[in-house]
């Protein structure tokens, strides 16, 4: 008979180990998976991890892999903070819905004003959005004790009829033919996100990514307030004895996450998706949170679980156009992926042991 | 740090050489003409893209080996939307439909990275040298639907279930109403407003709603079969298939329906590609070309209407009547057309505005 038993200590090398072990049980399941739908399994899963990075296409899919992760970067190490203390901001979605349209917003007012200040306005514009979405969370949270998981969720439902309405009215595109959507940001140079070098997917999103994953780190291994945090999370009756203040870190780790989350929608709209539109958010605040996990809740981690992330979407796309697979089955290989690290979770907390006959 | 920027801004100027040796390998001559659709929904969800894709079928069909078709379905509008299409460029697409009207600014800027390829972008109005849009004037299938939904209510109160407040789906509100009103002057509409192309919760829930409040004929501007088992459900409640022809629910609720068939024009303009005579443009074609069905008018339907209606078919498809032909009024009582004027297609492309008797405002 096989036992489970709790290890005394979280081990330190399954932690490293199982996003590992995860990767390579989505390949066996996924594979599975294309072998039933009369795909051939090798070519898929070669699909989706190598040709993006080294198919005859790469110079255009290896930078796409920096645009498509870099909002879940931004997103996850925000949220990884929250999480780590045990406060679950799960409406990311919303708060990065709000950043967009405040940031956009800001940008269209100056339309077609050409100054260098309008895009630094937007920055600011899109993360005190954000900001300021994920406080109403946790000031409900603070003030009457709401549970932070179920508010933040239904606001992005809120978030998602704000943007409806943004694209159908306010930031609606005047020479839009009456059609919703709002000027092409892509064509107004100073509200531009553009890539920092052509042809490299860099733009300031991407790199405000890279800076919060540095900045993340520093503050959990540097700085009292991370230790507040890492406390909370491990042990949070020391850190109340401790002196650590829940509800300044409820507001900080919520206000961060919202921030980043802000920023990240205010990069996009403003680059790569180029306009606020009724279908603006493409569930970039929810994928996150698998990122935030998948990598470990450590900024290092997130860095790499994002451009993982990315990579099974691009590799995703080419497998679905070139092999005709089903959406669905592509989205069904990363559920596994989150499935199979959960799963294989386990080992880092337990150890399987034979138990002596009888026992069971 | 500095280190990793480096080595970043070395990877950037490889990946762009490549890029200058990889568009060459895609303008390379290919016997076979590789045809190319981005999908917004699933090809299963039974109507706006299940048609797109019966067109897409309909040209392997027709050309058999001399085409490959590839597609992408459930794609975001916006930045996954420009990658999806750029990745059939690359793979060596030599026309691509783009199937939805997120996807005009991603077309437009695909295109110009790609001027030997040929994209078509289904309801928009963006056009370039090598980008053509096309859509079906369905409005012509609403003044029929209007026509037999004003002979069927007896409540004299019909339900509308409309998507977004955009030009396309005023139009048809528009186009139903002026016709339910010429064979039943004292017919209201109803207008909900669902915000979603595809939810059938949500349609369903839009459906009750107006039968509730009196509708006993249900039109539908959403992709879903939903309003139509929620008509059933209620009994004595009349709807109509949208964008696919709903047959099952035939003859009661479903008493007609309006189709999409794009199979023609998306064999034509694949033949344009094959003879090299492919040219950008706006097409905008109705009941006339084929682009706009009306689907078997059912029993439920007394004989006489259906011979009306028919008739009124007819007559659009022979270009003899124009759906919007005056006298018309806007809905503030101002003058539209005079009479006998015909609409322009300018005006009805962006149209903005209810004709006179419609009831509410048009969400702002």
């Amino acid at each position: 008979m096989l036992k489970l038993e709790k290890r005394p200590q979280p081990s330190r090398a399954f932690s490293y180990l199982t996003p590992i072990f995860a990767v390579i049980a989505t390949m066996i399941a996924g594979g599975l998976l294309f072998a039933a739908l009369g795909k051939d399994p090798v070519l898929a899963i070669r699909t989706i991890f190598y040709e993006p990075l080294f198919g005859e296409f790469a110079f255009y899919y290896a930078p796409q892999l920096l645009v498509k992760g870099g909002p879940l970067i931004l997103i996850a190490v925000g949220l990884s903070l929250g999480f780590r203390a045990g406060i679950w901001n799960i409406g990311a979605e919303g708060q990065y819905i709000i950043g967009a349209i405040c940031g956009a917003a800001v940008g269209l007012a100056f339309y077609p004003l050409d100054a260098w200040y309008i895009f630094p306005l937007m920055v600011i514009a899109g993360a005190l959005g954000g900001l300021l979405w994920a406080m109403i969370p946790a000031l409900l949270k603070v003030k009457f004790g709401t549970n932070e998981i179920l508010v933040s969720l239904m606001l992005v439902y809120v978030a998602e009829n704000l943007l409806a309405a943004m694209a159908l009215g306010p930031l609606k595109n005047p020479e839009g033919h009456g059609f919703p959507g709002s000027r092409n940001l892509k064509d107004y140079p100073a509200a531009h996100n553009d890539e920092l070098i052509t042809g490299t997917g860099m733009h300031w999103g991407v790199a405000a990514a890279f800076i919060a994953v540095i900045l993340a780190y520093i503050l959990l291994n540097r700085h009292s307030l991370g230790f507040s945090i890492r406390l909370t999370g491990e042990a949070p009756r020391a850190a109340k004895f401790s002196g650590v203040n829940p509800a300044r870190l409820i507001l900080f780790c919520l206000g961060m996450s919202g921030l980043t989350a802000g920023l990240a929608g205010l990069f996009e709209v403003a680059g790569p998706a180029g306009q606020i539109s009724i279908d603006f958010n493409t569930g970039y605040g929810f994928t996150a949170i698998i990122v935030a996990f998948l990598g470990r809740l450590h900024p290092v981690g997130i860095l790499l679980a994002g451009l993982l992330m990315a990579l099974t979407y691009i590799g995703g796309e080419i497998a679905q156009s070139n092999m005709g697979l089903p959406s669905a089955a592509i989205q069904a290989f990363q559920g596994m992926l989150l499935f199979f690290l959960l799963a294989v979770d386990l080992l880092t907390n337990y150890r399987i042991r034979l138990a002596a006959k009888g026992a069971a | 740090m500095k280190l990793t920027k480096r080595t970043l801004l070395t990877g950037a100027a490889t990946a762009i050489g490549l890029a200058a040796s990889g568009l060459a390998t895609t303008a390379m001559a290919q016997d076979k003409t590789k045809v190319g659709f981005i999908y917004v929904g699933p090809v299963g969800d039974g109507g706006w893209t299940y048609e797109h894709n019966k067109g897409r079928l309909a040209v392997m069909e027709h050309f058999g080996d001399k085409v490959e078709t590839v597609y992408q379905e459930n794609v975001p509008e916006g930045a996954d939307a420009e990658r999806a299409i750029t990745q059939m460029a690359l793979q060596g697409a030599d026309l691509i439909f783009t199937t939805s009207f997120g996807y005009m600014d991603p077309t437009i800027n695909v295109a110009k990275k790609f001027p030997n390829v040929k994209f078509e972008h289904a309801t928009g109005y963006k056009t370039a040298e090598n980008v053509g849009v096309y859509s079906a004037r369905f409005y012509e299938g609403r003044a029929v639907q209007g026509t037999i939904a004003g002979h069927l209510t007896k409540s004299n109160t019909v339900g509308y279930i409309g998507s977004f407040p955009i030009p396309e789906v005023i139009r048809g509100i528009n186009s139903a109403y002026i016709h339910a009103k010429k064979v039943n002057p004292e017919v209201k509409f109803k207008i909900v407003w669902a915000y979603t192309w595809f939810d059938p919760a949500k349609e369903a829930d839009a459906a009750k709603v107006l039968i509730e409040q009196g509708a006993d004929v249900i039109l539908q501007h959403t992709d879903s079969t939903a309003p139509q088992a929620a008509a059933q459900a209620a009994g004595n409640v009349y709807t109509f298939g949208q964008a696919s022809d709903m047959a099952e629910f035939a003859p009661m609720p479903r008493v007609s329906s309006i189709i999409d068939n794009w199979a023609p024009y998306y064999i034509a303009r694949t033949q344009a590609v094959m003879d090299g005579t492919w040219a950008s443009d706006s097409t905008w074609d109705g009941i006339g070309p084929g682009m706009v069905g009306i689907g078997e008018i059912s029993d439920a339907v007394p004989a006489e209407v259906k011979a009306e209606a028919l008739a009124l078919k007819d007559k659009i498809a022979s270009g003899e009547y124009h759906p919007f032909t005056g006298p018309l009024k806007k809905q503030d009582g101002s003058d539209w057309l005079a009479e006998g004027e015909v609409a322009d297609d300018g005006t009805l492309a962006g149209m903005n505005f209810y004709v006179e008797g419609i009831e509410g405002d048009i969400p702002k």
